[in-house]
């Protein structure tokens, strides 16, 4: 018959390095929204306060923050209202750490359905990420809320035009997320001590980013010899939440559009290794895990 | 006719023990010889051959060996083979769940494949909202679902369920839904595990149906695995004989299982070789045999003896075994306490007895495995204890006999119920 007709399907050991399909993951676009579906509605489903826990937590840690931070160890906010300045950080913040969280376990948490069927492993922390933002979305509007109630009451916090950039802010968010994610999950699937190196250096990796504290405190500060306003802009996630804080709050000063892109690499570049690793390991992850 | 799925040498090693420790330690010796050294990786080549009766001496083990063969366009293929044989290993490779250690596969179509039906199905959703979800996971578009949503709903027989969350569903509506969902899936290869075990026996002949209608109406080929002969035999066209990760048979679907069925071993007898004292049952030998003569005919009673020591006493014992037919149905289960209503034996040596009265079983091949257990804690008796015994048909009588040899089975247990017959 047509044995001339090409061979639709190859299976074979190892890929080339830098053969992630774009195509295939595109085919599987409905599953992506039907994954990011199923996220939301069983986050509602299985609590009993449902969404109100996305509010909660927030409040409870700023809380948290204003005794601990603001009040023992004094720390200045820019003279922004105290809830204020650390609710804005924590929204951030918790975004970013809740996409790194679920797509660095993305192997440990779904290995049962990943050892039964085939399809690009990557549509599942992608569609985590998506889901993730309706608690972020819930999280802004207490931070909106509260606002105009400061905003009412007379406060030093302002709009600047730098906020129009907060669409591009959340997506660099996702993304180091994303990026960081992968790398580590395709990491863990074989060394699982790494999972819980991972999960204390997220935990410690907040106190680097300026939440608690405002960047300028930190500047002319040397630790060790090195220059720590420095070595605070490198870390990427500094200057998106700063630029955050500044378009939403005025607080402090813009850290300048040179570290903005240096953070906008940086995602790129860690995306793309992210997804190339992850490519690798999703096709042999099964038998260690 | 075109070939349909091509097997070029395809391997697959795997790891034994905990995958977790020492990893660290091979990664680097392994990195140490192939990229700094430039030899040959050092584990690829300790694997031996996947035996499960004697203890692997090496860590690595070959699941699958130079798997080598090739399937027709429209093909209903059956993979037979013990457990372990690389089965599903070969299963898993098909569906790029795991990639082969070497060898490569080539396909011309889309492979759908179904290891378990109702795969991501989330308990807290609607049945509706599932089909949506496990379509999608088996690679149909909305659109695709949306269109055939109906049918669907109908092969299931949940209709009036649909808008429920599935954790109301009782196990069997679970699975219709699930395989109801997979019967709709498109592709041209269709690669199936044992999934027809599961669900009431209703359904499982609607789903045979539906796997019919898919092969011969439609063209499409199907790889099958089960350890069913029957549906095996109903459903292939050819066969495919694994044995310790290598094809060891390929012909039609009767010749394969004829001959994975010859090459069961007959063990009518079992002695263990190895009494444990520290464990609380020990099931010691057993065997079966006629109570007459030296061989079992259709008209001889067949008695199974065996001997147990309690070493320990158990809250609630088990001790009976069960009667299968040689292709894997189950038949019949005997219990030491069915009429007494005992539940626990002193500690000590016992011997039982039990007997299947003549003119039950047709001829043809049966398994009988042992239980020596604490209930849903443990069973004592081993893969090992299991005997096989033969029945043939006895020439000096002149009842009907029924072959379980032939494709479509009548019957295996043939019963004396006929009450009188007169002529009115």
């Amino acid at each position: 018959m047509n044995e001339t007709q090409e061979w639709t399907t190859v299976i074979q050991p190892k890929d080339k390095l830098l053969s992630v399909d774009f195509k295939e993951l595109w085919r599987y676009r409905d599953l992506y929204t039907l994954f990011v579906k199923r996220n939301i509605i069983t986050q509602y489903k299985q609590t009993v306060l449902g969404p109100l826990w996305f509010v909660i937590q927030p409040v409870l840690t700023v809380i948290m923050y204003m005794v601990v931070f603001g009040g023992i160890a004094g720390i200045a906010t820019d003279d922004i209202p105290q809830p204020l300045f650390y609710l804005a950080g924590t929204c951030m913040w918790q975004y970013f750490s809740d996409c790194l969280g679920k797509t660095s376990n993305t192997f440990v948490n779904n290995s049962g359905l990943f050892g039964k069927v085939y399809f690009p492993r990557l549509i599942t922390p992608l569609s985590n990420v998506t889901s993730n933002l309706l608690r972020f979305g819930i999280q802004m509007s207490l931070f909106i809320v509260v606002y105009v109630i400061y905003a009412i009451r007379g406060c030093n916090a302002h709009l600047t035009w730098y906020l129009l950039l907060f669409p591009l802010l959340v997506m660099m968010m996702a993304g180091l997320a994303l990026g960081f994610g992968l790398v580590i999950s395709s990491m863990t699937t074989k060394y699982r001590d790494l999972q819980i190196l991972f999960s204390f250096v997220v935990s410690l990796w907040m106190y680097a980013t300026p939440i608690v504290y405002p960047l300028s405190l930190v500047k002319g500060k040397v630790a060790a010899g090195f220059d720590l306003y420095t070595i605070m802009r490198l870390n990427p996630v500094t200057p998106v939440l700063e630029t955050f804080k500044y378009g939403a709050l005025g607080a402090g000063e813009f850290i300048g559009w040179q570290w903005l892109a240096y953070s906008f690499v940086f995602m790129v570049a860690l995306l793309a290794l992210g997804v190339v690793i992850f490519n690798k390991t999703q096709k042999s992850f099964m038998d260690t895990v | 006719m075109a070939t349909a799925i091509e097997f070029n040498n395809v391997s697959k090693q795997y790891r034994l023990g905990l995958v977790s420790t020492r990893t660290l330690s091979h990664d680097l010796q392994r990195w140490w010889a192939v990229s700094v050294r430039g030899k040959e990786d050092p584990y690829l080549k300790v694997g031996s051959v996947n035996d499960r009766s004697t203890k692997a001496d090496s860590e690595y083990v070959w699941a699958l060996r130079n798997i080598d063969f090739k399937v027709e366009q429209g093909d209903v293929i059956g993979i037979i083979g013990r457990n372990g044989a690389g089965k599903s290993t070969l299963l898993k490779i098909l569906s790029k769940v795991t990639g082969p250690t070497t060898g490569t596969i080539k396909a011309r179509g889309r492979i759908g494949s179904l290891l378990e039906v109702g795969t991501g199905f989330h308990p807290e959703m609607t049945g509706r909202e599932n089909i949506y979800l496990n379509g999608a996971i088996l690679g149909m578009t909305k659109a695709e679902i949306a269109r055939k949503l109906d049918e669907i709903v109908d092969f299931s027989g949940c209709a009036r369920y649909i808008d429920t969350p599935v954790k109301r569903y009782s196990s069997g509506m679970t699975v219709r839904l699930g395989f109801a969902v997979a019967a709709f899936l498109e592709p041209e290869i269709l690669v199936v595990d044992e999934v027809l075990a599961v669900g009431d026996a209703e359904f499982q002949k609607k789903a045979i149906g539906k796997m019919q209608d898919v092969s011969q109406g439609e063209g499409r080929t199907v790889l099958f695995v089960s350890h069913n002969m029957a549906s095996i035999q109903r459903l292939c066209r050819s066969g495919i004989l694994l044995e310790k990760g290598s094809v060891s048979y390929a012909g039609t679907a009767a010749e394969t299982i004829s001959k994975y069925l010859s090459e069961q071993v007959v063990q009518s007898e079992y002695q263990n070789p190895n009494p444990q004292a520290n464990q609380k049952l020990v099931l010691l030998s057993a065997n079966v045999s006629p109570k007459t003569g030296s061989l079992i005919y259709t008209t001889t009673p067949i008695q199974i003896r065996f001997t147990i020591r309690v070493n320990q006493p158990v809250g609630h014992m088990v001790v009976g075994f069960n009667l299968m037919s040689s292709f894997q149905y189950p038949l019949a289960r005997a219990d030491y306490n069915d009429q007494n209503g005992a539940y626990s034996l002193d500690p000590g040596e016992y011997e039982f007895l039990f007997e299947i009265p003549a003119n039950t079983l047709s001829n043809g091949d049966y398994k009988i495995e042992f239980d020596v257990a604490e209930k849903g804690v443990r069973n004592y008796a081993g893969e090992q204890s299991v005997l096989t015994f033969h029945v043939d048909i006895d020439e000096h009588s002149h009842a009907n006999t029924f072959s379980e040899n032939i494709s479509s089975k009548m019957s295996i247990i043939r019963e004396n119920w006929l009450v009188k017959y007169e002529k009115q």
